[in-house]
């Protein structure tokens, strides 16, 4: 299916590739720098290219390409969740997924890239089973392997492989045996000029981070299941449960991982914690304009607003910016006309804003369009769909484990047009 | 190689199998004249039942031989049950072949209602009726088409729909787009609406899973539109999306756009067409123009909005208007006569040369409804010619003729101009075109029969252009292919084959048996009227595998206990001696069951004779092969394959009685009473030595031989003394699970005495017990005499104190002593009690905390059966069960013999395996030892 894979970074190196069939010569990239080129910004190359012999599929993550050669036909999802599978075991192992370290660790790159497909079908990709054939690197290992030469790949045929809990691996042992879940909350939302809701809604994930010896079978339950509107689970979690009695039942893999994901249902009206307020303007021939922006909170539910964040895409006539926040700072980037205005912690007695004046290139027509502001914030102990979790239960193993559960809402794409 | 993966495709491990699997297209693209090998043994791994080799065969299969759809039948029901279990990357292979399969099997679930929805679709074309017809008016039409049969969906095209459910909720993007696309294909209309929710949840993901995501929700839309609805904000464009995003959900806006939510939509349009990014607006601008034709109620506002544009300051925006406009302008010309007068005034203006020439096309066509200002622009025109773009001047020429041909008075000398400039350009096809268009429309002595005409030739009415989307006929491809993304065939594409028209033999997919793990109700029934036998023989056919799977054993072994409970073992010669004995074993089986019913009293007494007369009968049959098993008995290597066959000849008839036995209980599951009515004598099968034999050769099976071949108790028939140590007299017993008629407290045990030496054994008795406190002993009378060749019981009773200790006595004979013991399962210190549920849940919470022991099991696929279930758990333990509410739930109780303490079971058993057994017991030894007995049992 899979037969070779590039990775491109972005000045446009091929700066690896692995075949997994017959070796296919680097010029099949020629066709894509060359729809890379046609599309201008990295988001707006399209996913799968189509070249006289071959199909390129490919993926940017972390400012790197994935470029993967297909030669018949496959699902293209099947190949953008796999090359995204392969980026997010790059992170988990070498704890980011970047050129630098992908080329310090270019060896346990191409152990896992091969492990990881087989003859282009893809074998192994739970992380815990990877873990067990190919040892992450550390340095103490590293410095063995080199002066022994051995290589960190297992020899032995990883337990959870045969079993019918593929996730999780054999003999797992802990002093403190801790299971913590984020409940971590994003708001989508786009309001409008005028300050009105035109859509919003809640994504939400758990992750979990579950370090506990033997095989524990947990159990999480909620106090209000039914607010999930739409689902999407770990294989580890015991649908059937899930179906009767809305409990996730689950014999949890090693590590960190997501355990649900879930929406809620649109029908429910979101409290939108945060308003804004705005009067960007750009006059009629003169090369100026003036950008006033308050920020405030709103029905915060006791809980203070940090980490807010505002960014702007300002067009392409804006030469620069002089500006004056009360709180906080601001940078603008001249280049790609992107304010960025940082301003930390919102509380109700003193709001913050953004006053002062735009320079606009002289000569040029004024702004068609307002930008729209993009706004990033964060409220700590809070989830804004209600979710709460009730308990947490474990079976199968003996000894008593640390429970902790954090609840976070963020902003997701949160925007507020102008 | 192929020799290899041959031997590795059946080799025990499955994840060798798994390998040999990977191996097949690997060898198949060195090799393909190995084609029919290959697909021999992939027809093999077809078959193989573990999850782990399910996903990779399928890709084998698709690589190799997608063709040979007849090698899925016999498989179909099976991986649409693992299916769920499968890894993902297997999902969506067997998902998209199953899709194909399907396709090709299954009548199509929507052919009565596209029949239907035809009519009323051409109707209201553009409008939601379609979507919101109700069953009313489908009943309606389905009564004015009384001769199609109505359509019932195959079960097993229903199983393949309810089984990837679920995987909709599957956190990897393909397999849920996999599971949409089988919904779109397969479904009927009504259940498509499932997928919505699942592919919106899509959209949350990276950009690339978007992009793939939103072209095929378009080529949904079009064509279910109203299953995205009520989704429609969750389309809505943001400004940080990428362009090509920004497009594919504009197109999904457009798409999903009907004359309720076209104010919103049209909203959102006005925004989004002052945004920056130019490309986006002027998708946008023909999406608007598509809904001003889609939906003739707001064709106004938009033409409106439009116009608006049309004094944009981007002439980008200005233009797509302009080519939008024109479009719609063609659908009612008379009554825009303003806005052409206001797009002629625009020439002066838009450079854009796709712009200037829809202007210009437009004035020439509806030059009626501006006599006055045509001319003008044509003169404007002239004046520019030679600076203008090639498209624009094949419209001059164009709008040149159309005015001379109405208003020849005023435009004569321009055309001619115009034409005289074009005959000298430097373009071949202006130059082509200027002398066409001359001839004619300016009469000349040859070409009249043309000029005639010329007036209808340019000005005939010309339809107006539709506006499509350009996903319109992409469902011809299979959705979520690569294909279908690039909207051209890829190599290995495999077509989508349409539904037949007659359905073909669903038995081709009948295995004998039905897989029972979690099939459908019908097939649960099926499977539950099915005798035992016939159950357990027909799995042995076609899904028979390498696998090392405790179903096929244990049919291997209840096959084997029946042979040699019939004798068959014995040498070929006595076919026909057999056969009388089984009719004897049968006779004398009824018998014992009539008498039994009347007189229980009796029964002890009765048995023994009528198991020497048994005895004695089959020995007719025997003789010649027992002599000669003796003779060999000398030899020590050869007595162990010897002996079973001396042994089974011994006891036919309590061979026979066995199975009988089974069917006993098997009969009347629900109330697991041991019966009382048990035959004394025989509850055991196979003689200790074969069921020794039995255990030596697979070490999983022990447990389950016993539990098959008697399932009054647990632990079968234990050898206490064998045959050589004791000189020929071999002795074993069983718990026989019926109260003690001395004691109460006493587990009652039955001895089994059998003389092998060729003289009789005299005095049989027990000697001094050396037993540890609390532990006593109800000895059996003497036995006085056993002639060679005879066996017989004795009962004892054993009060073994609730505790698992052995209880160590002396055997004597006349001449010899024998130390012996007995061990008892924990099981059979109990016996059952009868309790209501809600008395069960009384005694169970009073009998928590310390008392409760949990523990969590996966039941494999073979005990997930009810009668499995308490078939092994009754086996086990010697407990009564108590009728329960719940499906789910199994609920035992007993009370130990000696105290008389209350033991509570309860096995929670979900029907994916996973189950929760619970005991409370105020004896927690007890308890604990009995989870990990029961446990056992359920597991292996």
């Amino acid at each position: 299916m899979i037969h070779s894979l590039f990775l491109i970074n972005c000045s446009g190196d091929i700066f690896l590739e692995k075949h997994w069939k017959s070796v296919v010569s680097q010029s099949v990239c020629d066709y894509f720098f060359e729809a890379q080129e046609k599309a201008a910004d990295v988001e707006n190359v399209p996913p799968v290219i189509s070249t006289p012999h071959h199909y390129l599929i490919s993926i940017y993550r972390d400012k790197l390409f994935f470029v993967s050669v297909i030669q018949t036909e496959v699902p293209p999802l099947f190949v953008i969740e796999f090359l995204h599978r392969v980026a997010d075991t790059f992170q988990d192992y070498f704890g980011e997924c970047s050129e630098a370290a992908i080329k310090d660790n270019v060896v346990i790159v191409y152990e896992l890239l091969e492990e990881m497909l087989d003859n282009g079908f893809p074998l192994a990709t739970e992380s815990n089973i990877l873990k067990e054939l190919i040892k992450p690197p550390t340095i103490l290992r590293s410095v063995v392997n080199s002066i022994t030469g051995s290589s960190n790949v297992g020899d032995t045929l990883p337990t959870g492989q045969l079993s019918n809990i593929p996730w999780r691996r054999a003999g797992v042992k802990y002093t403190n045996n801790e299971a913590y879940f984020d409940v971590v909350e994003e708001i989508d939302a786009i309001i409008d000029k005028s300050g009105s809701t035109v859509f919003a809604e809640i994504q939400g994930v758990i992750d979990a981070c579950i370090k506990l010896s033997g095989m524990p079978d947990l159990s999480l339950s909620f106090m209000n299941p039914r607010l999930l509107d739409d689902v999407s689970f770990h294989p580890c979690i015991r649908f059937k449960r899930w179906e009767s009695e809305r409990v996730l039942s689950f014999i949890p893999p090693d590590g960190n991982f997501r355990l649900i994901s879930y929406r809620v249902s649109s029908q429910n009206l979101v409290a939108i914690p945060v308003y804004v307020k705005h009067s960007i303007s750009f006059k009629e021939n003169s090369s100026c304009g003036r950008f006033d922006v308050t920020i405030g909170p709103k029905q915060n539910m006791g809980k203070t607003i940090e980490g807010v964040t505002v960014t702007v895409h300002m067009p392409k006539v804006v030469l620069n910016m002089n500006l004056t926040p009360t709180q906080g700072s601001y940078t603008f980037d001249p280049v790609t006309k992107v304010l960025t205005w940082d301003v930390g912690k919102i509380t109700p007695q003193k709001l913050p804003s953004l006053k002062g004046l735009v320079n606009l290139q002289s000569g040029a027509p004024k702004p068609e369009e307002n930008p729209s502001l993009n706004i990033q914030f964060k409220i700590q102990q809070l989830a804004i769909s209600g979710l709460k979790v009730n308990r947490l239960d474990m079976y199968g193993e003996k000894y008593k484990p640390f429970k902790g559960v954090k609840y976070v809402t963020k902003a997701g794409k949160f925007q507020v047009r102008t | 190689m192929m020799l290899a993966i041959k031997e590795a495709a059946s080799d025990m491990s499955p994840y060798v199998r798994k390998t040999a699997a990977h191996a097949i297209p690997k060898l198949y693209s060195l090799d393909s004249d190995q084609k029919d090998q290959l697909i021999e043994v992939i027809e093999k791994l077809l078959a193989d039942k573990t999850t782990l080799v399910a996903g990779s065969v399928v890709m084998a299969f698709e690589e190799v031989c997608p063709e040979r759809i007849d090698l899925i039948h016999k498989n179909y029901r099976k991986l649409c049950n693992l299916l769920i279990d499968v890894e993902e990357w297997g999902q969506v292979v067997i998902i998209s072949m199953l899709t194909r399969y399907a396709r090709t099997q299954f009548l199509s679930p929507t052919q009565n209602e596209s029949l239907l929805e035809e009519n009323p679709e051409k109707a209201f074309y553009g409008s939601e009726e379609d979507e919101a017809k109700g069953p009313g008016s489908e009943e309606a039409a389905a009564a004015a088409l009384p001769t199609r049969k109505p359509y019932v969906m195959d079960p097993d095209h229903r199983l393949l729909l309810r089984n990837t459910k679920p995987l909709l909720q599957s956190r990897s993007a393909a397999v849920v787009m996999a599971v949409a696309q089988l919904y779109f294909h397969l479904a009927p209309k009504a259940e498509v609406g499932v997928i919505a929710k699942a592919l919106v949840r899509l959209l949350r993901s990276h950009s690339e899973v978007q992009y793939v995501v939103l072209q095929n929700v378009a080529t949904m839309s079009i064509k279910r539109r109203g299953m995205f609805e009520p989704y429609l904000k969750s389309f809505y464009i943001r400004s940080t999306d990428p362009t090509q995003i920004k497009i594919l959900k504009l197109e999904v806006l457009t798409n999903l756009a009907n004359e309720t939510n076209i104010p919103t939509v049209l909203r959102e349009f006005q925004t989004y067409i002052r945004s920056m990014d130019k490309d986006f607006v002027a998708a946008t601008i023909q999406a608007i123009g598509r809904c001003a034709t889609n939906i003739g109620r707001v064709r106004d506002t938009c033409l409106n909005g439009l116009v608006q544009l049309l004094s944009n300051r981007d002439e980008l925006v200005v233009a797509e208007s302009v080519v939008v406009i024109k479009k719609l302008l063609q659908m009612q010309p008379a009554q825009h006569g303003e806005i052409i007068k206001h797009l002629a005034k625009l020439t002066d203006n838009i450079q854009v040369p796709m712009a200037r020439a829809s202007i210009l096309w437009l004035i020439g066509e509806y030059c009626e409804h501006v006599p006055r200002i045509a001319p003008d622009v044509l003169r404007k025109m002239a004046k520019s010619f030679t600076a203008e773009e090639d498209i624009v001047k094949l419209q001059v020429i164009n709008l040149a003729a159309k005015l001379y041909l109405t208003n020849s008075k005023q435009t004569k000398l321009l055309t001619q101009y115009v034409l005289s400039l074009a005959k000298y350009d430097q373009n071949y096809d202006i130059r082509d075109r200027a002398r066409f268009t001359r001839q004619l429309i300016v009469p000349s002595e040859q070409g009249g029969a043309l000029s005639r005409h010329a007036k209808k030739l340019f000005l005939a009415p010309k339809p107006a252009p539709v506006l499509e989307s350009s996903f319109k006929d992409r469902d011809h491809f299979q959705l979520g292919s690569l294909s279908h993304l690039l909207n051209a065939k890829a190599t290995g594409y495999q077509e989508l084959p349409d539904w037949p028209e007659e359905a073909p033999d669903p038995s081709v997919r009948n295995v004998e048996v039905p897989e029972w793990t979690k099939c459908s109700n019908r097939e649960k029934r099926k499977e539950k009227e099915k005798p035992f036998y016939s159950d357990s023989e027909g799995e042995s056919g076609p899904t028979e595998s390498a696998d090392s799977d405790p179903e096929s054993e244990s049919e291997s072994d209840s096959k084997s206990s029946s042979e040699s409970g019939s004798g068959e073992s014995s040498s070929e010669s006595d076919n026909e001696d057999q056969d009388e004995d089984e009719e004897k074993g049968r006779s004398s089986e009824s018998e014992q069951s009539e008498e039994e019913g009347e007189k229980k009293k009796m029964k002890k007494r009765k048995k023994v004779p009528e198991g020497q007369r048994e005895g004695s009968s089959s020995d007719e049959g025997s003789d010649s092969s027992s002599s000669s098993s003796e003779s060999e008995m000398t030899s020590d290597t050869e007595e162990e394959q010897v002996e079973p066959a001396s042994w089974r000849k011994k006891t036919p008839p309590s061979g026979k009685s066995a199975p009988a036995a089974k069917e006993i209980s098997l009969l009347d599951l629900e109330d697991f009473t041991p019966p009382s009515v048990q035959p004394l004598s025989p509850p055991t099968v196979v003689s200790t030595s074969l069921a020794a034999d039995l255990e030596g050769l697979t070490l999983t099976d022990s447990p389950l031989v016993p539990s098959l071949l008697s399932p009054v108790s647990g632990a079968g028939r234990q050898e206490l003394l064998h045959r050589v140590a004791g000189e020929g007299l071999a002795v074993d017993y069983t718990f026989s699970r019926q109260p003690f008629s001395g004691d109460p407290h006493m587990v009652s045990v039955h001895i089994h005495f059998s003389n092998s030496s060729d003289t009789p054994i005299k005095g049989l008795h027990v000697g001094t017990p050396k037993l540890p406190a609390g532990i006593s002993i109800q000895e059996f009378p003497e036995i006085e005499s056993l002639s060679p060749g005879e066996s017989t019981t004795a009962i004892m009773g054993i009060n073994f104190c609730d505790s698992t200790q052995a209880a160590n006595f002396q055997l004597c004979t006349q001449t010899r002593q024998f130390y012996v013991s007995i061990q008892p399962p924990v099981g059979e210190l109990m016996a059952p009690v009868f309790m209501s549920e809600n008395e069960f849940k009384k005694e169970q919470g009073k009998l928590t905390g310390m008392n409760e022991i949990t523990e969590k099991l996966t039941l494999p696929d073979a005990s997930r059966s009810d009668h499995v279930v308490v078939q092994k758990v009754t086996a086990t333990a010697n407990l009564g069960r108590v009728p329960c509410g719940t499906s789910d739930e199994y609920r035992f109780a007993g009370r130990t013999l000696t105290s008389g303490s209350l033991v509570l079971l309860t096995l929670d058993a979900r029907p994916t395996g996973a189950a929760q057994l619970t005991v409370n017991s105020e004896k927690m030894v007890i308890g604990t030892m009995l989870v990990k007995d029961v446990v056992q049992a359920l597991t292996q």
